[in-house]
């Protein structure tokens, strides 16, 4: 049997969805982005929803998240894509209205936008990569660099005298009233995947009903290059070290607090 | 004839901003101009219009606000003043680069730096040769009057959206907190979603079946894509230099001495043309309306039968680079000012053009 006669339409069980274009990924290979690209345009496509959805992607790894997404988007500048979120949403109430933003852009410059919005409940969909560590500039420390955990700013490991203790921005913003739905997950196996599409849509429905409030998923991801390690080693690394002080689960459900 | 009143000039912006039609407006308060938006959260224009007005967590986040909505083909705007505009460069620069059409107000205060909460003119350089990074330009318009508070929010979204760029209503602190007669225009329907579509069809309003999806980013990696853009934008701005200029002549017919002024200067030194025509001097006065683009051609126009020109503005100096690079060296080009939030009297300027220009 020829491969052609397998891949037909009635015997495929999986395609890529429409709504991510055919251009060619410009992450590293091994990096979660597509992972997390793939299941938000999947759930929002599943929804009916590419003509009512504005996505807006800052400056980060994901500055290009356009390219691959077939909808509408806007680029902010660093940090301040939940103050373009919160324009859009206030004059356009009836759109899905997202952000994609790493952890450089969401909890260092973007602190103040970030927790605003979310205080103010403005009813939008936060998505929050977090690889604990600056991709795109070089593998730089974060707000979410590990104690003890190197990178090019912080040669010999994090040291929390000098540098601070790293910032768990997602529990932080779980606290305000204003966050209806904050949960923690990560797109490094199918299981895992599963579990952060189903949290997308959470979101994205509590959004598109009104529930009336902020929607935050943090995803917890790799960055192999700025790690410095392979796409498997980086994926076991993140299990043995990220997940202990980032675990994954929800935070917040229906507006309440669940651990 | 419209509705007349007697209004502060802050609060003429906040009715014209209502009449004007716009779809959401993000500031914050700050001195001299809180009156904005205590008047837009007073009037309760999402009642009367269905005009978002939200008060931002700071300067930064009112102007990204703005570029949000804007860039979806919204009318948006916000104002503040110098300290807080300082803060929005880097959303201006962005929404320059992106071409989002939107609309700045800023009622100068004394700087540099916290400074004062007095009237000035200190930040001419800012708005007119760009504050944030890159070649960039915005459309300048400085009102010298309630009435012109008023109007220019109506002219400052046509220009806004003639030419997808940002447009900046540079008033001060005088012109914000004197009260005058204003006649109000005709209130603007809101555009509907339908009209967004077809007015602006770059807008991110949600890909349709129909078009391909829409993308309002500054960035482009390519460098020789990004010349081309650049390039773009300069004829752009070439276009509005060669369209736009506006500019008030009063008594220069016959004019042998020249003041150039805008804003709260030229109401002062329009007292001082009389002062002059009193004393037998021929004195001219060419306000200028738009600073960017800047009456170049107007004044050159003039430069047949003018013997000097002084500029006044209250700053160190900043427009009179602007009038000696539209004059040369043909004719004395003096500046007088005041800073720190003093103001010249009609007398004071009548006294430095004798002894700088005429006696000079």
């Amino acid at each position: 049997m020829r491969s052609e006669d397998i891949i037909r339409p009635e015997n495929l069980v999986y395609k890529k969805t429409p709504l991510m274009t055919d251009n060619i990924l410009s992450y590293c290979p091994g990096c979660g982005h597509g992972t997390a690209h793939r299941i938000i345009m999947e759930t929002i496509d599943e929804m009916g929803l590419q003509e009512n959805t504005i996505g807006v992607c800052p400056v980060g790894c994901s500055v290009l998240a356009y390219d691959f997404m077939n909808i509408d988007m806007q680029q902010a500048a660093h940090g301040r894509a939940p103050a373009l979120a919160t324009g859009i949403k206030r004059t356009w109430p009836h759109r899905l209205v997202f952000t994609y933003q790493g952890d450089g852009d969401l909890a260092a410059i973007g602190t103040n936008e970030t927790i605003h919005a979310c205080n103010r409940g403005e009813n939008f969909t936060i998505i929050f990569i977090n690889n604990g560590i600056y991709g795109m500039t070089g593998g730089q420390m974060a707000p979410t660099t590990l104690v003890g955990m190197k990178t090019s700013t912080s040669p010999y490991g994090r040291d929390v005298h000098r540098m601070g203790f790293p910032l768990k921005i997602t529990e932080l913003v779980a606290q305000l009233p204003g966050t209806w739905f904050v949960t923690r997950q990560a797109v490094h196996t199918p299981a895992t995947v599963r579990k952060a599409k189903k949290a997308i849509r959470t979101a994205f429905e509590a959004q598109r009903d009104n529930k009336g409030g902020t929607t935050f998923i943090e995803i917890v991801s790799n960055c192999n290059s700025g790690w410095k390690m392979r796409p498997v080693e980086s994926n076991k690394w993140m299990e043995e070290n990220m997940f202990p002080f980032y675990p994954l689960g929800d935070i917040k459900v229906e507006g309440k607090l669940v651990k | 004839m419209g509705e007349l009143r007697l209004m502060k000039g802050n609060e003429a912006i906040g009715e014209a901003a209502i009449r004007a039609g716009v779809d959401g407006y993000f500031g914050y308060p700050i001195t001299p101009q809180s009156e904005i938006i205590e008047y837009l959260m007073a009037e309760k224009p999402h009642e009367r219009t269905g005009m978002v007005v939200l008060q931002a967590e700071s300067e930064v986040a009112s102007i990204n606000m703005v570029y949000g909505a804007a860039a979806t083909g919204k009318k948006a705007m916000t104002t503040s003043s110098s300290p807080g505009v300082s803060l929005m460069m880097e959303g201006l620069s962005y929404c320059a680069g992106a071409e989002i059409p939107c609309v700045v107000v800023n009622v100068v205060r004394g700087g540099p730096g916290l400074g004062t909460i007095q009237p000035s003119q200190a930040d001419y350089f800012q708005a007119t040769k760009g504050g944030g990074h890159g070649d960039y330009r915005l459309i300048v318009l400085a009102p010298a009057s309630v009435q012109e508070m008023s109007d220019f929010v109506k002219l400052a979204f046509h220009l806004a959206f003639k030419y997808r760029n940002p447009v900046m209503i540079l008033s001060d602190g005088v012109i914000g907190q004197m009260m005058e007669k204003v006649e109000l225009f005709e209130p603007i329907p809101r555009w509907t979603e339908e009209e967004i579509t077809r007015l602006s069809p770059w807008a991110t309003t949600g890909k349709t079946k129909n078009r391909e999806r829409n993308i309002i980013t500054s960035l482009d990696l390519d460098p020789a894509r990004h010349e081309k853009h650049n390039i773009k934008l300069q004829e752009k701005y070439a276009k509005i230099v060669e369209n736009e200029v506006l500019c008030e002549k009063i008594n220069c017919d016959d004019a042998e001495y020249l003041i150039v002024a805008y804003g709260c200067s030229a109401r002062i030194a329009q007292k001082t043309l009389d002062l002059a025509r009193a004393k037998g001097i021929k004195l001219g006065l060419l306000r200028a309306i738009t600073l960017w683009p800047f009456p170049t051609k107007p004044i050159q126009e003039l430069l047949g039968h003018i013997k000097g020109i002084l500029t006044c503005e209250l700053s160190a100096g900043q427009m009179v680079e602007d009038v000696r690079l539209a004059v040369g060296n043909n004719i004395p080009v003096k500046h007088y000012g005041r800073m720190g939030g003093m103001l010249f009297t009609p007398d004071e300027i009548l006294h430095v053009l004798e002894q700088k220009i005429i006696g000079g």
